[in-house]
C-alpha cells in the first residue's frame, strides 16, 4: 500500500514537473515563434480551390520547421477561414495583423477578395503573398504577386497559337466578370496590334455556371469554318467548363480543327472531369504537374506524404505558393529580420528555383520571372508540354497593350519612383497607393 | 485485304512515277522504314512531322498500321533501345509487340516504355495521310469519312488517288464527296476549265469548308482586283453560293429549333416535378433543385457500382433515382411540410433550410468537388444529317426522355386510381376526406411523386452538366419560371411554357448573347404575368381560390 502510494506521488511529481516544463517551453515558444497567416477560404464556393493552398502553406511551414525554422525560431501557422465572403477577407486580414500579429500572410484567390484585403494590408503595413494568375493592372507596396500577370500567361498563349499553330481567327470566350473582361480587353488590343482584323475576332460572354452551350458552340463552329485556322481563347470559369467541352465534343469540334486554350483549367479542375472529350485541348500555365525535373518530383512526393493521398494532384497556384514561401524565407534570413519593411527591401532581386527548372526572381514591381508552358490535355488528366518559352518572362504589372496602362510603371526599388502606379509621361505617381 | 494493299501499292507507284519532283524533295528518300521510325522517338514535333511525311510517302504496306496506331496513341518506344513498339494494356504494365514484324516482345513495366507523343497538328497530318490510303477501302462509309477528311485539308498529293477512286466509285453519296474532295484541290489549279468544273462539283454539297472557299473566291483584294481572276469562275461561284446560302439558312433555322426544343425539354424535366408539388399541391418547395441533385448523385453511385456497364447503368439509374428522391420527398413531407400546409411563407423558409442541409450533406459525403459521371458511347457524338445540320445524340435522347416522362405522368394522373384520389384531394380536400380517401397519405405520395420525377430529371442532367452540390440551385429559378408561366396546376401549360421559353431563348441568343437573352426572357415573363397573373393555361372553375 505504502509502496504504491509513494509510487503514485512519484509519478504525480514527475508529471507536474514535466507539465510545468512543457508549459515553460511552450511559453518560450510562443514568445519566440514567427507567425505565418493563412487567409484562404475553407468553406463556401471557393473552398474547392483554396483548401489545397492552405494545405500547401502548412506543408511548407512543417518542412521549414524540420530544417530548424527561421533565425533559430520555429514557424507557427495561423489559419483563418474567410468563407468565400469578400468583406470577411478584409476582417480576417485585420484579425491576423492586429490580434495575431502575424509576420506574413499567404492568401486570397479571386481578384475581388484581393481588392478587399488591399486597404487593410496597406494601412496596417502587412505583407501578403498572392499566388494566383490575375488580370494585372495593380502593384501594391505590401503585396507580392507570385502568380502570372497577363504577359506571363495570356499573351504567350496567343503568340504560340499565332506563330506555331498559325491561327488567324480568334474566339475570346469568357465568363462575365472582371478577370475575363480585362484579359480579353488586353488580348483584343494585342491582336489588333498584330494585324488581326475586327471581323476575325469574336468575343462572347456567358453568365456564371452557364450550362447550355449549344448555340455558342454552333456559332464557334460556323465562325471556325471560314477557311482560316481558328482557335478559342477561353477565360471560362470553373463549373461552366464541363458542359462547354462536352458540347464541343458532341458537336464534333475536335482539338485538331479548333483548339481551345484555357487559362483556368488545371490539374485540380480536370480531376472532376470525364477527360475523354478534352484530349488535345490546351492550357497555358507556368507549371504542370508533369514537368520533368528533380525538384518537381521531390515536391510531388512531399505533397503526397503530407496529404496522405497518392492520387492528389499538384497545380500552378501551389507552385506559386511554394515560390512565394521560399522567397519570403530567404528574405528573412538575408536581413535577419521578419519586420515588413526589412523584408520589402531585402526580397527584391532574390532568386529561388522553379519547380519546372530555371529560377524565379522577385522584380522591383513585386512580380516574378516565370517560364510559360503550353500543354495539351491527356486522357489521364495530365498535361503534355508542347511548347515553352526559352527563358523566364518577367511579369509586367501594367500591360503594354492598353494605351492607358502602357505608360504606367511600378517600381518599389528605385528611390526616385517607389510607387506602384508611376506615370512615365507626367513623371508623377498617381494618388492611389497601388 | 491483300488486294486492297495491292491497289494502294499500284496507285502509289504510279503516283511516284508521275510526281518524281515531289519524291525528290525528301531529304531522307531512300532511307529504310526502320531508320525512319527511330526518328519518331525525337521530342521535337517538327522532326516527327517530317518523319511522318516521309514514312507516309513510302510504298510499304506496313505504313498504314503504323500511322493508324500512332494516331490512336498506341505507339510507344522502349526506353532501353528506342525500339518502336505497339502496346496493349496488360495486368502489370504493357504487352508490347514489334510494330513492323508483329513479334511479341513480352510484357514490360509502365515506366520502361514511353509514348510517341503527338500534338494537334501532327494528329491532323496523320489523319490526312491515313485518309489518302483509305480512299480505296472497300467499305463505303470509310471512303466517305476519308473524303470528308480530305475536304477539310486540301492535299494535292492525293489528286491522282482521288481521280482513281472517282473512276471506280459506284455509290452516289460517296462519289459526290469524292468529287468535292477533288474540287477543293482543283480550285487552286492554273486551268480555268478545271476551276469551273471544281466550282460546279461543289454545287449542292452542304459543307461549311467548301462554302467558305467559294466565299473567299468572290472577295475583292485590297487593290480592288478579285481573288479569282476569271469572270466565268466567279459567276459560277456566285450562283452556286446562292443555292448553298439558301440551304444553310434553312438548316440553321432547323438547328435553332432543335436547340430550342432541347433546352425546352431540359426545362420541362426540371419543372415537371415542381408542377406536381407546387402546381398541384401548392407547396413552394425550395428544395426541389436538391431533389434533382440527389438524382444526379444516384447516377454517379450506380456508375460506381457497375463500372463495366456504363450504358446499362444509366437505365438502372432512372428507377433508382426516382426511389431515392421520392423517398426523401416523402420523409420531408411527413416530418416538415405537413405541419406547414396553408402557411406558404413558412414553407418557403423551411424548404430553403432543407435545401441547404441537403447540399451540405452531399458535401460531407461526396466532398465539395464535382464528380465525373461518364457519358455512355451511345449518347456521345452527333447524327450528321449533312454538313450544315447535325443533331447531338445526348440532346436527342433527352428530348425523347422528357416527352416520355411527361406522358407517363399524364397517364398516371388521368388513368390511375392514385391519380383520381390525387385530383380529388386537390380539388376538394374535405369532400375527398369524407368519401374515405386518406388525404394525409395522398399528400405524402403526391409530394413523393413530384420529388421522384425531379430525381429522374437529375439522371438526365448528369449527362449535360456538372454533378456537384450546387447542381440544383442553377435549375430552381428556371423551374419556378416555367410553372408560373405555364399556369399553376396544369401539365400541358408546363409543357408549352417550357418549350416556348426554350425556343424563344435560343432564337434570341444568337442576336443578343447569352446574358442578355436571359434578361430579356425574364422581363418578358414579368410583363406577361402582369397581364395574365394565372399564366398561359389558367385553371377555371369554382375550385380556383380567390
Amino acid at each position: 500500500m505504502k509502496k504504491t502510494k509513494s509510487k503514485w506521488i512519484k509519478t504525480m511529481t514527475g508529471a507536474a514537473v514535466a507539465a510545468s516544463m512543457s508549459l515553460v517551453s511552450s511559453m518560450a515558444m510562443a514568445a519566440d515563434t514567427i507567425k505565418v497567416g493563412v487567409l484562404h477560404s475553407l468553406s463556401g464556393t471557393m473552398a474547392i480551390s483554396e483548401t489545397t493552398l492552405k494545405d500547401t502553406v502548412l506543408m511548407m511551414v512543417e518542412e521549414q520547421n524540420k530544417k530548424g525554422g527561421l533565425l533559430g525560431k520555429k514557424l507557427e501557422a495561423v489559419v483563418v477561414d474567410p468563407a468565400s465572403n469578400w468583406p470577411l477577407f478584409a476582417e480576417k486580414a485585420k484579425e491576423l495583423l492586429e490580434k495575431e500579429k502575424v509576420d506574413v500572410i499567404f492568401g486570397c484567390w479571386t481578384s475581388v477578395s484581393r481588392k478587399s484585403v488591399l486597404p487593410v494590408i496597406e494601412e496596417l503595413n502587412g505583407l501578403l503573398f498572392y499566388p494566383v494568375q490575375y488580370e494585372g493592372e495593380e502593384s501594391s507596396k505590401n503585396v507580392f504577386y507570385t502568380g502570372a500577370a497577363p504577359n506571363q500567361q495570356a499573351i504567350p498563349a496567343v503568340d504560340y497559337l499565332m506563330n506555331e499553330v498559325g491561327v488567324k481567327r480568334w474566339v475570346l470566350a469568357g465568363t462575365d466578370y472582371v478577370y475575363p473582361r480585362t484579359t480579353n480587353k488586353i488580348l483584343e488590343s494585342y491582336l489588333k496590334q498584330k494585324g488581326v482584323a475586327e471581323k476575325d475576332i469574336m468575343i462572347n460572354y456567358t453568365p456564371f455556371g452557364h450550362s447550355d452551350w449549344q448555340t455558342i458552340v454552333s456559332d464557334i463552329k460556323k465562325f471556325g469554318s471560314a477557311g482560316k485556322k481558328t482557335a478559342v481563347v477561353s477565360t471560362i470559369n470553373g463549373d461552366a467548363n464541363v458542359p462547354f467541352y462536352k458540347e464541343l465534343a458532341n458537336q464534333g469540334v475536335s482539338a485538331e480543327d479548333i483548339p481551345v486554350v484555357a487559362f483556368s483549367v488545371g490539374e485540380e479542375e480536370l480531376s472532376g472531369f470525364d477527360t475523354k472529350p478534352l484530349v488535345g485541348h490546351l492550357a497555358a500555365w507556368n507549371y504542370f504537374m508533369s514537368a520533368d525535373s528533380d525538384v518537381n518530383e521531390e515536391f510531388i512526393k512531399k505533397w503526397h506524404a503530407f496529404i496522405k493521398d497518392d492520387k492528389r494532384v499538384t497545380n500552378d497556384p501551389m507552385e506559386a505558393t511554394y515560390i512565394g514561401f521560399n522567397l519570403w524565407a530567404q528574405a528573412v534570413e538575408k536581413g535577419k529580420s521578419t519586420k515588413v519593411d526589412d523584408v520589402l527591401k531585402n526580397i527584391i532581386g532574390l532568386e529561388t528555383p522553379n519547380l519546372t527548372g530555371g529560377t524565379a526572381k522577385m522584380l522591383p514591381n513585386h512580380h516574378l520571372t516565370k517560364p510559360v508552358l503550353i500543354g495539351e490535355i491527356q486522357e489521364d488528366g495530365q498535361f503534355e508540354t508542347v511548347w515553352q518559352t526559352e527563358s523566364e518572362v518577367p511579369g509586367d504589372a501594367w500591360t503594354d497593350f492598353l494605351p492607358e496602362s502602357a505608360k504606367i510603371e511600378a517600381d518599389w526599388q528605385d528611390p526616385k519612383i517607389m510607387c506602384g502606379n508611376y506615370n512615365t509621361e507626367t513623371k508623377k505617381c498617381s494618388g492611389q497607393n497601388y | 485485304m491483300i488486294k486492297q494493299y495491292w491497289g494502294v501499292l499500284l496507285v502509289l507507284l504510279s503516283f511516284v512515277c508521275v510526281a518524281p519532283s515531289w519524291a525528290a524533295d525528301e531529304p531522307e528518300a531512300g532511307a529504310s522504314l526502320e531508320s525512319l521510325l527511330s526518328e519518331l522517338t525525337s521530342s521535337s514535333f517538327k522532326k516527327k512531322a517530317k518523319a511522318v511525311e516521309t514514312i507516309a510517302a513510302m510504298d510499304d504496306e506496313r505504313v498504314l498500321p503504323v500511322l493508324e496506331s500512332m494516331l490512336a496513341g498506341d505507339l510507344y518506344y522502349r526506353k532501353s533501345d528506342d525500339k518502336i513498339v505497339l502496346t496493349a494494356s496488360a495486368e502489370s504494365g504493357y504487352q508490347i509487340t514489334d510494330v513492323l514484324t508483329g513479334d511479341d516482345l513480352g510484357v514490360v513495366g509502365k515506366r520502361d516504355v514511353k509514348k510517341v507523343a503527338t500534338n494537334n497538328s501532327l494528329r491532323k497530318q496523320l489523319r490526312t495521310q491515313i485518309a489518302g490510303y483509305k480512299l480505296l477501302s472497300k467499305k463505303a462509309d470509310i471512303r466517305l469519312a476519308a473524303a470528308d477528311d480530305l475536304i477539310k485539308t486540301p492535299s494535292p498529293e492525293f489528286l491522282e488517288v482521288l481521280q482513281g477512286a472517282i473512276a471506280k466509285e459506284k455509290d452516289n453519296t460517296v462519289l459526290k464527296a469524292l468529287k468535292v474532295a477533288r474540287a477543293v484541290i482543283l480550285l487552286q489549279s492554273e486551268s480555268e476549265v478545271d476551276r469551273i468544273q471544281a466550282v460546279k462539283d461543289m454545287d449542292g454539297f452542304a459543307n461549311k469548308h467548301t462554302m467558305a472557299m467559294l466565299t473567299a473566291l468572290v472577295q475583292q483584294n485590297e487593290d480592288g482586283s478579285y481573288v479569282e481572276p476569271s469572270q466565268l469562275v466567279r459567276e459560277e461561284a456566285i450562283s452556286v453560293l446562292k443555292g448553298l446560302n439558301a440551304m444553310e439558312t434553312w438548316y440553321k433555322f432547323v438547328e435553332d429549333l432543335f436547340f430550342g426544343f432541347s433546352l425546352g425539354s431540359v426545362l420541362l424535366l426540371a419543372a415537371v416535378g415542381l408542377a406536381i408539388t407546387f402546381g398541384v399541391m401548392g407547396v413552394i418547395n425550395m428544395a426541389h433543385g436538391e431533389m434533382i441533385m440527389l438524382g444526379a448523385y444516384t447516377t454517379y453511385v450506380i456508375q460506381l457500382i457497375m463500372p463495366n456497364q456504363i450504358g446499362a447503368s444509366l437505365i438502372v439509374a432512372v428507377p433508382a433515382a426516382f426511389l431515392v428522391s421520392g423517398l426523401m420527398g416523402v420523409i420531408i413531407e411527413r416530418t416538415v411540410i405537413r405541419h406547414l400546409y396553408g402557411r406558404p411563407l413558412e414553407t418557403l423558409l423551411a424548404t430553403f433550410g432543407i435545401s441547404l442541409i441537403l447540399q451540405q450533406l452531399v458535401r460531407s459525403v461526396f466532398s465539395p468537388l464535382n464528380r465525373s459521371v461518364i457519358t455512355p458511347d451511345w449518347m456521345s457524338g452527333s447524327w450528321e444529317i449533312n454538313g450544315f445540320l447535325s443533331l447531338t445524340y445526348n440532346r436527342l435522347y433527352i428530348i425523347i426522355f422528357a416527352l416520355m416522362v411527361l406522358f407517363g405522368l399524364m397517364l398516371l394522373l388521368k388513368k390511375s386510381f392514385f391519380g383520381l384520389q390525387m385530383r380529388a384531394v386537390t380539388q376538394n380536400r374535405s369532400m375527398a376526406s369524407s368519401m374515405g380517401i386518406r388525404t394525409g397519405w395522398v399528400d405524402a405520395m403526391t409530394f413523393g411523386l413530384g420529388s421522384g420525377i425531379a430525381g429522374i430529371a437529375g439522371v438526365a442532367l448528369s449527362q449535360l452538366t456538372n454533378v456537384g452540390p450546387n447542381l440544383g440551385q442553377s435549375y430552381i429559378i428556371d423551374s419556378f419560371l416555367v410553372v408560373v408561366f405555364g399556369g399553376v396546376g396544369n401539365l400541358w401549360g408546363t409543357f408549352v411554357a417550357a418549350m416556348g421559353l426554350g425556343i424563344a431563348n435560343k432564337f434570341v441568343e444568337p442576336m443578343a448573347g447569352a446574358v442578355l437573352a436571359k434578361i430579356l426572357i425574364l422581363v418578358f415573363i414579368i410583363l406577361f404575368i402582369q397581364r395574365r397573373p394565372r399564366g398561359l393555361f389558367a385553371l377555371k372553375g369554382r375550385f380556383v381560390e380567390g
